[in-house]
């Protein structure tokens, strides 16, 4: 396979396991809404409400700034990485 | 004086305006205490901050495409971060957000989660792809990868739709704020606010855009925080209002189990003013069925996705790898205002309704509350209302009401701020609602001067003619808008959200798929942004008529349906026609390499 099948191959997999932790904390939880709000989460705010107002928000920042360190490290594995700093 | 080294000094020019913004708010305080009228105050606010945007507006003239295109694609990640959440947050997240929360609770709540988690499918799915194909506009995109001038075409009609939907409500924001804080006829304030919309883009495009959009953000974000801390440590929340209102939280939820939601009869809801609500929802618990969440939570993310004015702000990157981060700094720019609008939503709902603080209303006598000061200068206003519906003389939860945008401007008043703050609120509404409506003004305008002219109508027109064509349109389009917004048809939400809806239904898979799928071809791609935009529309129209719609798809969510319909057209024409040719297919495998020459030249 060549370098750069394989580089896709990786990042292929990197929006994969992106896509499903954004599943999960975008969708997934709040098919059981009602019955996690009975639960108390961070802060002491009902677990759902806490997710709506700041956990699913503050993930989403997260998993965008981990995706980006991820998709440089696969980049620089193939010597895709570009030149300069910012 | 914005050249070369302006970049490197960006932190300290940035710096020094945050510095003097702050300075200007403590001076204008002064003066109140001085005596200054109110008036005089909310006229300084945006006067003020209006003219700076001009000014800097004046100094990023360019005669330059590259420039008035993408801002010379040398924008270093944080500021980009800082714009695109300037262009992102529109009128509608400052003033009716935390309005929402408060009437609608979760139900509503579904728009936090799409309008941040959008962030994560635009930096996996696309941005850092778009950046490296170089192009202009988002049609330069899709022109460009399937080929061809009715592909090109589709994406401007799909663009158009979308952001046009979406600037006629920002512009009527504009105007409201203009011409509550300057006090002139709304009718006669659209257009002041348009004028400063232009301002800012007509010189310098994006470049313009760029530079304003990062002091739009510094105001608005002091506008929305500051009160809100303020208020949360005056009536004794907690100093760091996010991490510690959960007795507030909780208190809500027992005052509402205590007073009940009361349902009024329809007779007595016809003497409330039109536009103003009660509270009929409970704050903190769970009142939506979880696919009524879910539909509007995904429809906004992917509509976030499809929208042009936010996918080129990653055009002006330096980089690839930048335009991955900075779609991050994007999202954390935006949940600092996000994260504190459910907290805004509280404290005001808390100091409204809770009768052992000295702000509650309800238990009150009706008399008394008609004799607060603020909540006749609201009632004047058309925001706030309460009737004595059973006649026991007291004001109940369900004999209350308030506009939405109340919840952020008249919040600070209640609490007892000092009037600087409802100025400065006004100033960061204004904001907000300009740096939303320049970038769309401004990808409508690029995507007809760029796309259609000169692409299509004159490919060999000279870059001062294009340019000149390109600021042309934007007053054009910007007069356009400013008409229709004057006539004031539909509410400023609405309008956002059937813009998301129209963008998803044609754009969403066909950018995405000509990303990841090497299969698609230019046949699927036209059939699928036609086919996706016209179900959707129909859906939409089908249900304003009195449809009933299936699979609870509702007006506000017609953009799941269309971009369906979008995805299978798209894949069963593509399948059953021939596949894209040997060059297309050797451009998509460059795109998905980040480094190396863009696909389309620096100048094109």
């Amino acid at each position: 396979m060549s370098k750069q099948a394989q580089h896709w191959e990786k990042t292929r997999g990197l929006l994969m396991v992106t896509l499903a932790i954004w599943f999960v904390f975008s969708i997934g939880i709040f098919l059981f809404g009602a019955e996690m709000n009975e639960v108390t989460g961070p802060f002491g705010y009902p677990l759902t409400y806490w997710f709506t107002c700041q956990g699913s928000l503050g993930i989403f920042v997260i998993l965008i700034f981990w995706f980006a360190n991820r998709q440089e490290k696969i980049d620089e594995e193939f010597g895709f990485s570009e030149r300069g700093d910012d | 004086m914005i050249k070369g080294n302006f970049i490197d000094n960006l932190p300290k020019v940035y710096g020094i305006y945050t510095g003097g913004f702050l300075a200007f708010i403590i001076i204008m305080a002064i003066a109140e205490q001085m005596g200054m009228s109110a008036k005089a105050i909310g006229i300084c606010f945006v006067a003020f901050t209006v003219a700076i945007y001009a000014i800097i507006g004046y100094l990023s003239r360019t005669a330059q495409a590259d420039a008035y295109y993408v801002a010379g694609r040398q924008v270093p990640t944080v500021f980009n971060g800082m714009a695109t959440a300037a262009d992102w947050m529109s009128g509608a997240s400052f003033v009716a957000m935390a309005g929402g929360i408060y009437f609608k609770g979760y139900g509503y709540m579904a728009l936090l989660v799409g309008w941040t988690g959008g962030y994560v499918l635009v930096a996996s799915l696309l941005a850092p792809y778009l950046r490296k194909f170089g192009c202009y506009t988002v049609p330069d995109f899709i022109g460009t990868r399937y080929g061809g001038n009715l592909s090109r075409l589709m994406a401007v009609i799909v663009l158009t739709v979308a952001s046009f939907t979406y600037v006629t409500a920002q512009i009527n924001a504009t105007g409201t704020i203009a011409s509550v804080a300057l006090d002139i006829p709304f009718q006669y304030a659209v257009y002041v606010g348009l004028i400063s919309i232009l301002l800012c883009s007509m010189l310098g495009g994006m470049r313009g855009v760029t530079w304003t959009q990062v002091a739009q953000y510094i105001v608005l974000i002091i506008a929305y925080l500051l009160p809100v801390f303020w208020i949360s440590n005056k009536i004794g929340a907690g100093f760091f209002p996010h991490f510690m209102l959960a007795d507030e939280v909780s208190r809500i939820a027992e005052l509402e189990a205590q007073f009940g939601f009361v349902k009024n009869s329809a007779e007595n809801l016809k003497e409330v003013p039109k536009g103003l609500a009660g509270i009929t929802k409970a704050h903190s618990a769970v009142n939506a069925t979880p696919w009524a969440f879910i539909s509007l939570a995904l429809a906004m993310m992917m509509g976030t996705a499809s929208l042009p004015h936010v996918m080129m702000r990653y055009f002006t990157t330096p980089s690839v790898k930048a335009a991955r981060k900075s779609v991050g700094w994007s999202l954390f720019f935006i949940f600092l205002l996000y994260s504190s609008a459910p907290m805004l939503a509280t404290l005001s709902k808390l100091a409204l309704i809770d009768p052992s603080l000295p702000t509650g209303i309800i238990g009150k006598s009706v008399s008394e509350v008609q004799a607060i000061d603020w909540y006749q200068n609201w009632n004047q206003a058309n925001l706030m209302f309460i009737s004595d519906f059973n006649g026991n003389g007291t004001v109940e939860l369900n004999e209350f009401f308030m506009g939405g945008k109340a919840v952020v401007l008249a919040t600070p008043e209640i609490a007892g701020l000092p009037y600087v703050i409802s100025g400065l609120v006004a100033a960061g509404g204004m904001a907000a609602a300009m740096s939303t409506a320049d970038g769309l003004i401004l990808a409508i305008a690029n995507a007809l001067s760029h796309d259609l002219y000169y692409k299509i109508i004159d490919p060999k027109a000279e870059t001062a003619k294009r340019l000149v064509v390109a600021r042309v349109l934007l007053v054009v389009i910007g007069f356009a808008g400013a008409t229709i917004a004057a006539m004031e048809i539909q509410g400023i939400l609405g309008s956002v959200i059937w813009a998301f809806d129209f963008a998803m239904s044609g754009l969403f898979f066909p950018l995405v798929l000509g990303v990841w799928w090497k299969r698609a071809n230019r046949e699927g791609a036209i059939a699928g942004m036609a086919l996706g935009l016209i179900s959707g529309a129909g859906y939409l129209i089908w249900v304003r008529n009195g449809g009933s719609g299936f699979l609870g798809i509702t007006q506000l969510t017609f953009g799941i349906f269309g971009s369906a319909v979008s995805l299978v057209s798209m894949v069963v024409v593509s399948l059953i026609t021939a596949e894209p040719n040997a060059a297309t297919q050797k451009m998509v495998d460059e795109v998905r390499v980040p480094s190396g020459k863009s696909i389309l030249g620096k100048q094109h």
